[in-house]
């Protein structure tokens, strides 16, 4: 049956020789490769569930009354969006799991995303010849942050009202286009009865697409350059060790996609997650205490959080608080990303093509640098529950915002030193792991 | 002649290949039951854990089964493939130019065709970007003022009316202009403060009648209704991002993100005992822009 199969196929196509290279073609091993390969998966999730939940969803925002089985609501005014997603949730058959496996999915594709940078970056595999696919990785991270948000601020419950709220007010800010640029994104002023519809849109189709396609170019790019690899015996700059794609390499990776797709499936019918019914409707004048935002949202909103009451106003013009935290430091984070490829290469002048990956200690500055910045949106990220950690704890909210304003500062230049010190250390005395590397070499890294 | 290590690690190597087989064997058939169940549970009206678990079993088999396979029964290489240099040779590289080139003999105005080109491509651009202005309403004056007017009764969500009864001392209540309970834009907090304690703020003489304050609920920070109220130490406080207003002030920001004060919006009781507003709140309600103090 092959044999007619790969006939026919040569017959008609001419791909025999394609195929043989292709299906011959050697991955690495590397556990660490996998991260990858689970954002992409994550993706696929997203899409099968995805499909399902909009053949559901309705994006408007016209007044209807709730008269499905969720009692505590019965009766009550809400928008079709949010009506639509408590029928998903409540009267549509496998419709609630279909939802929690699509939130959780979409938490694990980001979180899989910012997991595949970091390895990317402390193994110095975004060097030349890989600029380009760094550049689509750090573009697909904006564009599922991005779709993240558009994606659960559509039921139009009350948490996510107030987070599309607080996205008005973050394009409000921005100089001299803000009040524009909020009019035309929302269709007024907030709350605009377009958003619900428009970020449908956005989020089922136009990012989705754009996600897919940046995907096929990650990639066809991926594939024309083959992988990197770590330094080993027998492993060179001019060839690649591993399994080849068919089928060990094939079948690992179909097991994979399935052992993501079950987590998620677990994920999704045993925790809850986003409980739109215990927020109710969206209403303007309430707001939902605590209010956290998904996960990767974290590093803003706590940025928002910390960004001390100060703003710029001169000649009757004012640049407001929140533009600072929610579009300057986003707009850095993200440049200073895209371009770190080649920062990197004009500070090291090292304009060579790499296919052997470095070890973190390999680069201590790099190594050190990066763990800096981690620990930089890590504090964010905790501030962002300023209000619950003052609960917790029993002390006032600006205490302890407080000390995280001392702790966003303070504390990655001091990882980032102690990082530097490790890195000097581990590379000097020629361990091999890391409980290795005798205690002397940390203290005096020269000798 | 085989030696008897040999034999030894063949045998072990046929058991160990025996028990992968009856573990893919397994894993795959807890999937298919896996997967009936799901139906079986589905057809029955569904139940939201039973099918997340069914539905991670049945997946979760085949994922462990092809994992095996994989990994035990598949030829494990390493395999080594060489990795040619990415680009080609400078021959081809000058050829790739010249193919770009296109026309080796230009005409003698190429660049001045491909300046009107430019011209027109961008034009074109430029006219492209319009629609984008379908997109919403000129923002004008919108930004500047809400729905209170003078004699504008205060009611609460239901449209109900208020007297000076309807409020304890320490009391608040979120209140609209009557009509327009839907706008967001004038959502206003009115807290009922002991007369002896409140005194109005230079400018803002009479605008707290018999004790009864009235500030934009719209955070001058991000937005947010500033929904808590904590009466011992008279403040309003942002659940969003934690912003503090003290209410004896004029609702200065004391602690958190937010530069201004809540909008105070006067206050007064008609004829008929309503709590009513006396104007419109004299600036801009809710967070910052541009040219907020344009006037």
């Amino acid at each position: 049956m092959i044999k007619r199969f790969v006939r026919g196929m040569d017959e008609r196509l001419g791909a025999s020789s394609f195929a043989r290279q292709a299906l011959n073609k050697v991955f690495p091993d590397h556990w660490s490769f996998m991260i990858g390969e689970i954002a992409l998966y994550a993706f696929v999730i997203l899409v099968l569930t995805g499909v399902f939940l909009s053949l559901f969803f309705e994006g408007s925002t016209g007044e209807v009354v709730y008269q499905g089985s969720y009692e505590p609501l019965q009766g009550v005014e809400v928008s079709q969006a949010y009506n639509s997603v408590m029928e998903l949730s409540f009267d549509v058959r496998a419709g609630l799991v279909m939802r929690q496996i699509h939130h959780w999915a979409a938490l694990l594709f980001i979180a899989a995303m910012v997991v595949h940078l970091c390895r990317i970056f402390f193994t110095g595999a975004f060097r030349k010849p890989r600029e380009i696919n760094w550049i689509i990785g750090v573009t697909l991270l904006l564009l599922g942050i991005f779709n993240g948000f558009t994606g659960y601020s559509l039921p139009d419950d009350l948490l996510s009202g107030t987070g599309l709220r607080i996205a008005h007010s973050i394009a409000l800010s921005v100089p001299l286009v803000g009040t524009w640029t909020a009019f035309l994104a929302f269709g007024g002023e907030f709350p605009a009865e377009d958003i619900i519809g428009r970020l449908l849109v956005v989020h089922i189709m136009i990012v989705p697409a754009a996600i897919g396609g940046l995907i096929a170019a990650h990639l066809a790019i991926l594939w024309r350059q083959k992988h990197t690899d770590f330094p080993a015996p027998g492993r060179t700059e001019t060839n690649v060790v591993g399994s080849k794609l068919w089928p060990t390499y094939a079948a690992k990776s179909v097991s994979l996609f399935l052992a993501v797709f079950a987590v998620t499936a677990l994920l999704g019918g045993l925790v809850q997650i986003n409980p739109v019914w215990l927020y109710g409707p969206f209403r303007p004048e309430q707001v939902s205490s605590p209010a956290q935002p998904d996960w990767y949202m974290g590093w803003v909103e706590g940025a928002l959080r910390l960004m001390p009451a100060w703003e710029l106003r001169a000649f009757g013009f004012e640049i407001p608080n929140p533009f600072y935290p929610a579009v300057l430091l986003p707009g850095i984070t993200f440049l200073l990303l895209y371009a770190w490829p080649f920062l990197e290469a004009r500070f090291t002048k090292d304009l060579e093509p790499h296919h052997l990956l470095n070890r973190a200690r390999d680069h201590p500055a790099r190594t050190a640098l990066g763990a800096a910045t981690l620990t930089f949106y890590t504090v964010l990220f905790f501030a962002a529950s300023n209000d619950l950690i003052a609960k917790l704890l029993e002390v006032r909210v600006e205490t302890v915002t407080t000390i995280y304003r001392i702790l966003v500062l303070g504390l990655p230049p001091v990882v980032g030193y102690v990082v530097f010190r490790l890195m000097k250390g581990l590379l000097a005395s020629g361990a091999e792991r890391f409980t290795q590397m005798p205690l002397s070499a940390v203290l005096h890294p020269r000798r | 002649m085989t030696e008897p290590n040999e034999i030894d690690d063949a045998v072990t190597e046929r058991n160990q290949q025996k028990a992968a087989v009856r573990w893919i064997a397994i894993g795959f058939s807890v999937s298919a039951c896996a997967s009936l169940a799901l139906a079986v549970v589905y057809f029955l009206g569904g139940q939201p854990q039973l099918e997340g678990t069914l539905l991670a079993i049945a997946l979760g088999g085949i994922a462990v089964g092809l994992g095996l396979w994989a990994s035990e029964l598949l030829p494990k290489g390493p395999f080594v493939e060489g990795r040619k240099s990415l680009h080609d040779t400078p021959v081809d590289r000058h050829e790739a130019e010249e193919a770009f080139e296109g026309d080796p003999e230009p005409v003698e105005r190429r660049g001045f065709l491909l300046k009107m080109l430019g011209a027109a491509v961008a034009a074109l651009g430029v006219a492209a970007l319009f629609p984008i202005r379908s997109l919403g309403v000129r923002p004008g004056r919108e930004l500047y003022k809400t729905h209170w007017t003078p004699g504008a009764r205060a009611v609460t969500r239901a449209g109900t009316p208020l007297t000076v009864n309807d409020l304890d001392v320490g009391g608040l209540l979120t209140v609209f202009p009557e009509g327009h309970v839907d706008a967001a834009d004038s959502q206003t907090i009115v807290i009922r403060l002991d007369e002896g304690e409140y005194e109005d703020p230079p400018g803002r003489e009479g605008w707290a009648p018999q004790g009864f304050v009235g500030y934009s609920k719209i955070c001058t920070h991000a937005g947010c209704p500033v929904g808590l109220y904590q009466q011992e130490t008279r403040e309003l406080f942002c659940p969003c991002h934690q912003s503090v207003f003290k209410v004896l002030e004029g609702a200065e920001p004391t602690a958190g993100p937010a530069t201004r004060p809540l909008p105070q919006l006067p206050l007064g009781f008609d004829d008929d005992g309503y709590l009513v507003a006396t104007g419109d709140f004299t600036e801009p309600v809710g967070p910052g822009f541009w040219d907020r103090d344009r006037d």
